[in-house]
C-alpha cells in the first residue's frame, strides 16, 4: 500500500499557507467541547499542551515523571536552528530547509521539512517572550554560534542549558494553563495502551505509578509526544526512563512505525566503565576542534598513553580522512573508533574507547586557553571519569543518542490511525536519515506550538465531541488486557533480572544494528532477539505487586516493548539495502566511507505495520519527492 | 569496594519508616551512586525481596529528579553534584553510609526514598511565568535586553527543580526555588510587566503549600548542585516590598 503524506501542492514556498487556508476550523465556543490528551511533557508536549489549552480545549496532559518539567528535552545542551539571518550571514528559510534536507541524506519529506523552516524564526520570539534567556551581546542583540552542517551561524543558545531553558519556557506556559483550568495535570501517570474505536484513537489507558491503579482516560484527539527509543540499545545518552511503550502499543493498535533504523550515534561521549554502566554522557563535538584522536598502533598494548612514542601512534582520523582530519562528519568518526577497538586496539576499560588528546593543542595554546574554550567539559569528565584531561588524554567512544525513526505520520502529523497524532522525536518526518546538531529542539517546539494547534481543529471539526464515552466496552477491554499483561510479568518470577535482559538486547543490537549494519548483521539480530525474548517471558523476575509504586514492573514493560520492537528495527535495517545518514550498511559505501544510497531503489519512507503476534509485519512505503532540492550526494569538502 | 549502607525504607505514605541495614560488597570506584543502589537492588530482587525505590531519570545532574540525602547532606558530600553525578570513588573501602529520602513538610514521603514534589510545580503554576500566549508575539531582537540582564537572568535560571534547598533549609522553605524563578523574570523586560502580580502570588503560594520561612541559614545555597546565589532570595524581598508599595494586592 502507498501511503500518502497529503502535502500540499504547488510553491513549496507556500504550501503551508495555502494548507493553513483550507484547513477546518473550530470556533471558539465550541472549543471547550473537545477534549484533547496530550502524552509526554517534553518540548514537543508541552508546547502542545500550553498552546492547546490556550485556544480553549479540555488538555489532559500525561508524564510518568514526578514533574513535567523534568522530560529528557531538558538534557539538550548545544541550542536551536532558527533561519533569522540576525547576523546577516547569508541565511533564509530556504538554505535552513535545504541544510535540513541534506543533512538528513534525501530521507526527509520536504514539504515538512519547508514548514520546519518557515516557523523556526516564530519559535524564537516565542521563547524570547516567554522570558527564555538567551545569550546576547553587549548591545543588548541576540547572539548566535554555528552547528555542523551548516555555513552560517543559525544556532541560538542559552549556555550549555538550551534544551533545560525551552523546555521550562514551554512548561511554565503549561503550568499557567494548569492554573486556568484549560490543562489537567497527571504526573507519574504512564500510558500503557491506544484505545481505537471504529478506526479512530478515542483515548488511553493508563497505570497510576502511585497507586497502580489502571484507569482509563477518553478523548476526541490524542497527542502522542513520547520521544525517541534509542534506549533500545541498553546504553544511550537518554534518560533512564525514555522508551517505546506508548509509540509501540500504538503500533500495535494500528499506526505504522517508519524508519525505525533510522537512529543517530554520537561521536563523542564518555565510555563505559564496566559492566554496571546504566547510561551515557555526552560531551560537545566542539572538543575535536582541538583534540586529537588516536590509538596504540599494536593490539593490546597496554602502556599508560604518556609512555606511547608518537612512533606507536595511530591518529586515525588524521590517517583515513586527511581532508577532515578530527573533524571528519559525527557518522564517519563514529565508525572509525569502532572498528579499531574490534581490532583490539580501544583503550580503557573494556577496550571500546579511543584517546582524545589535547596535549599538542596545550602545548600550543596553552593550558589556560583550552581551559576558557571547554573549561565545564573538562569538569564534567573529571566528576564522572576521576581523570584529569588536562594531564591525560581523554577517552571517547560513540553512543546512540537520537531516534530519527518514529511513528509514521502525514503533513497534519497525523498518524495511520486517524484522530492519533505524533509530534516531536516521537515521529519520523523532517530529520530523515540524519538529523543536524540543533534541529531537534526546533523540530518538538515546531510541533507543538505551531503546526498541531491547525492541524488537530481540522479532525475535531469533522469529530462529534464526546462521541465514545469512557464507559464504552472498548476501554474496559483495554484495561483488562493491560492488567493482565501486568500480572503475567509478576508473576513470572524467573532468575533474571530486568535489567540482564535489556543489557543483553542492547549488546545484540549495538553489535548487529548499530553504527554498521549487514545484511548478515541484521539476519543474526532477527535470529536472536525472538529467543532472548522467549526467554524473557519465562525467566524474569520482576518485585513487588501491581498496587503500589513499583519501578521494576515500570521497566519491565517497557523492556518487553523494546524486546518487540528491537525485531522491527532489525528488519528495517535489513529491507534498507542501501545506506544513507546514519543508516550504515556495510555493503553500501562510496570509495571514502561514506553512505551510498540507492535512490533508484528507496527513495521512501518505509512504514511497518503490525500483524499481531508472530505475525511478520507488512511494509508500506511513502515515496519522496524531491522537487525543490534535486538529489545529490551529500558531500561536506 | 565493600560498603555498608543504612537505607531509608518506608512501605508507603502512611506507613512508619526504618533504617535498614545492606551490605554491599563489589562497588567499583568507578560507579556512579546511582549505579551503586542499582547493583543493591539487582541483589535484592534475586533474593526475593524489595528493591529500594528512589527517583532519577537523566543521570547527567540536569533532571532534577534525585531526591536523596547522603549522610545528612542533600546529594552527598561533593559540591554541586547531584547523586547521579556523585562517584564512589569519593567513598572509601569500609564505609558506612545513610541514605534518607528529602525531608521536609511541603514534601511528603511516597516510599523509600521518593518524595512528593509537586508542592514545587504548584509554585510556578501560581504564577511563575510570563503570560505569553503562542503567537503573535513581536521580533526576538525588538526589545534589547542589557547582556548583564541576561546573564543575571540566566544565573537565576539554573534551578534544576531538584528541591535539595528544601530538604537542606532547617524551616523546609522554598525560597531559592522561588527567588531564581522571581529574580530571572524580574530582570528581563518582558517579565516585568506581572513582577508584583508574580512575587505575590508565588509567596502567598509557598505557605499554602508548606513551605517555611527564610531565616538566613544559606544551607539552600550550600546544598544546590547548579550553585544558585541565595542573594536571589535578597532579590525577592525587594520585588515583594516593591510590590507591596505600589498597592500590589495578593490573589484572595
Amino acid at each position: 500500500m502507498t501511503l500518502d503524506g497529503k502535502t500540499p501542492s504547488g510553491p513549496i514556498e507556500t504550501q503551508w499557507d495555502r494548507r493553513r487556508e483550507e484547513l477546518k476550523l473550530v470556533s471558539p465556543a465550541n472549543k471547550r467541547t473537545y477534549r484533547v490528551i496530550v502524552v509526554g511533557t517534553g518540548l514537543a508536549g508541552a508546547s502542545a499542551a500550553a498552546s492547546l489549552g490556550e485556544l480553549g480545549y479540555q488538555v489532559e496532559a500525561f508524564c510518568f515523571q514526578d514533574s513535567p518539567r523534568r522530560a529528557h528535552s531538558i538534557a539538550a545542551q548545544g541550542g536551536i536552528n532558527a533561519a533569522k539571518n540576525y547576523p546577516n550571514d547569508g541565511d533564509s528559510v530556504l538554505r535552513l530547509f535545504r541544510d535540513t534536507v541534506k543533512g538528513g541524506d534525501f530521507r526527509s519529506r520536504e514539504a515538512n521539512v519547508y514548514r520546519l523552516a518557515q516557523v523556526s524564526n516564530a519559535i524564537i520570539d516565542q521563547a524570547v517572550a516567554q522570558g527564555v534567556p538567551f545569550a546576547r551581546d553587549y548591545a543588548g542583540y541576540l547572539d548566535n554560534r554555528s552547528f555542523g552542517g551548516a555555513q552560517v551561524s543559525r544556532t541560538f543558545f542559552a549556555r550549555g542549558q538550551t534544551g533545560q531553558q525551552l523546555l521550562l519556557g514551554a512548561y511554565q506556559a503549561m503550568m499557567r494553563q494548569v492554573g486556568a483550568g484549560t490543562v489537567r495535570l497527571h504526573p507519574r501517570t504512564e500510558m500503557l495502551d491506544l484505545v481505537v474505536v471504529d478506526g479512530a484513537a478515542r483515548g488511553i489507558t493508563v497505570r497510576d505509578l502511585i497507586s497502580g491503579k489502571v484507569e482509563s482516560h477518553a478523548a476526541d484527539a490524542v497527542c502522542l509526544a513520547t520521544g525517541g527509543y534509542a534506549n533500545v540499545f541498553f546504553l544511550s545518552t537518554n534518560a533512564q526512563g525514555c522508551n517505546v511503550t506508548a509509540a509501540w502499543r500504538a503500533c500495535k493498535r494500528g499506526a505504522h512505525f517508519a524508519n525505525p533504523c533510522f537512529t543517530q550515534i554520537h561521536p563523542t561521549c564518555i565510555p563505559a566503565a564496566g559492566e554496571h554502566q546504566s547510561k551515557l554522557t555526552l560531551m560537545s563535538e566542539s572538543l575535536r576542534n582541538d583534540g586529537r584522536v588516536w590509538v596504540p598502533k599494536r593490539a593490546g598494548d597496554t602502556r599508560a598513553p604518556g609512555a606511547i612514542p608518537e612512533a606507536d601512534r595511530d591518529y586515525l582520523l588524521e590517517r583515513k580522512y586527511p581532508s577532515y582530519g578530527n573533524l571528519a562528519p559525527r557518522d564517519i568518526s563514529s565508525r572509525a573508533a569502532k572498528e579499531v577497538c574490534d581490532e583490539g586496539r580501544g583503550v580503557g576499560p573494556g577496550g571500546r574507547g579511543v584517546y582524545l588528546d589535547f596535549a599538542d593543542a596545550i602545548g600550543r595554546l596553552g593550558a589556560a586557553t583550552i581551559r576558557g574554550r571547554y573549561g565545564n567539559l573538562f569538569e564534567m569528565y573529571e566528576c564522572i571519569t576521576g581523570e584529569d584531561g588536562y594531564q591525560v588524554p581523554m577517552r571517547i567512544y560513540p553512543a546512540p543518542h537520537y531516534a530519527m525513526g518514529g511513528l509514521w505520520v502525514d503533513y497534519h502529523l497525523e498518524s495511520t490511525i486517524p484522530g492519533l497524532f505524533v509530534l516531536g522525536e516521537a515521529n519520523f518526518s523532517d530529520h530523515g536519515a540524519n538529523r543536524l546538531g540543533a534541529s531537534a529542539l526546533m523540530q518538538g517546539l515546531a510541533d507543538g506550538y505551531f503546526v498541531i494547534p491547525y492541524t488537530i481543529a481540522n479532525h475535531l471539526a469533522r469529530t462529534k465531541p464526546g462521541a465514545v464515552p469512557v464507559d464504552h466496552p472498548a476501554f474496559a477491554a483495554s484495561r483488562v488486557a493491560v492488567e493482565a499483561s501486568t500480572k503475567r510479568l509478576l508473576g513470572i518470577n524467573g532468575r533474571r533480572t530486568i535489567t540482564d535482559f535489556h543489557r543483553a538486547l542492547g549488546k545484540i543490537m549495538w553489535e548487529n544494528v548499530g553504527m554498521a549494519r549487514s545484511a548478515a548483521s541484521c539476519r543474526d539480530a532477527l535470529a536472536r532477539i525472538p529467543a532472548l525474548r522467549a526467554e524473557f517471558w519465562e525467566n524474569v523476575r520482576v518485585a513487588g505487586s501491581g498496587a503500589t509504586l513499583n519501578r521494576e514492573l515500570e521497566r519491565a514493560g517497557r523492556v518487553a516493548d523494546f524486546l518487540e520492537f528491537a525485531e522491527v528495527m532489525a528488519r528495517d535495517a535489513l529491507y534498507r539495502d542501501e545506506s544513507c545518514g546514519g543508516h550504515f550498511r556495510t555493503e553500501h559505501q562510496l570509495p571514502d566511507g561514506e553512505a551510498k544510497r540507492d535512490d533508484e531503489r528507496f527513495c521512501h519512507v518505509a512504514a511497518w505495520e503490525y500483524r499481531g503476534e508472530g505475525q511478520e509485519p507488512v511494509v508500506h512505503v511513502e515515496p519522496l519527492n524531491f522537487e525543490a532540492i534535486p538529489l545529490a550526494v551529500r558531500n561536506y569538502t | 569496594m565493600k560498603l555498608t549502607l543504612f537505607v531509608w525504607r518506608q512501605d508507603g505514605p502512611a506507613a512508619a519508616g526504618r533504617l535498614v541495614r545492606y551490605e554491599v560488597p563489589g562497588v567499583s570506584p568507578e560507579m556512579s551512586f546511582l549505579e551503586m543502589l542499582d547493583v543493591l537492588n539487582d541483589t535484592l530482587v534475586l533474593g526475593g525481596e524489595e528493591p529500594v525505590a528512589f527517583d532519577h531519570d537523566c543521570r547527567e545532574g540536569i533532571c532534577g529528579a534525585c531526591s536523596q540525602v547522603i549522610n545528612g547532606q542533600p546529594h552527598g558530600p561533593r559540591r554541586r553534584t547531584t547523586v547521579c553525578q556523585l562517584h564512589m570513588r569519593n567513598f572509601r573501602d569500609g564505609d558506612t553510609i545513610y541514605i534518607e529520602p528529602f525531608r521536609a513538610r511541603a514534601f511528603p514521603v511516597i516510599r523509600d526514598l521518593v518524595v512528593d514534589r509537586s508542592a514545587l510545580d504548584a509554585l510556578i503554576r501560581a504564577g511563575g511565568y510570563i503570560s505569553a500566549h503562542t503567537g503573535g508575539v513581536p521580533d526576538a531582537n525588538a526589545v534589547l535586553i542589557p547582556r548583564e540582564d541576561a546573564e543575571e537572568a540566566m544565573d537565576a535560571a539554573e534551578c534544576i527543580g531538584c528541591g535539595a534547598c528544601v530538604a537542606a533549609c532547617p524551616n523546609g522553605a522554598a525560597m531559592l526555588v522561588a527567588a531564581g524563578k522571581i529574580a530571572q523574570l524580574a530582570a528581563l523586560p518582558q517579565g516585568r510587566v506581572e513582577a508584583g502580580r508574580r512575587v505575590c502570588a508565588m509567596t502567598e503560594e509557598m505557605l499554602r503549600q508548606g513551605f517555611g520561612h527564610c531565616s538566613n541559614h544559606y544551607e539552600c545555597e550550600a546544598a544546590c548542585p547548579k550553585g544558585i546565589k541565595a542573594r536571589f532570595i535578597a532579590k525577592l524581598n525587594r520585588e515583594f516590598v516593591k510590590a507591596l508599595a505600589h498597592g500590589e494586592r495578593r490573589p484572595a
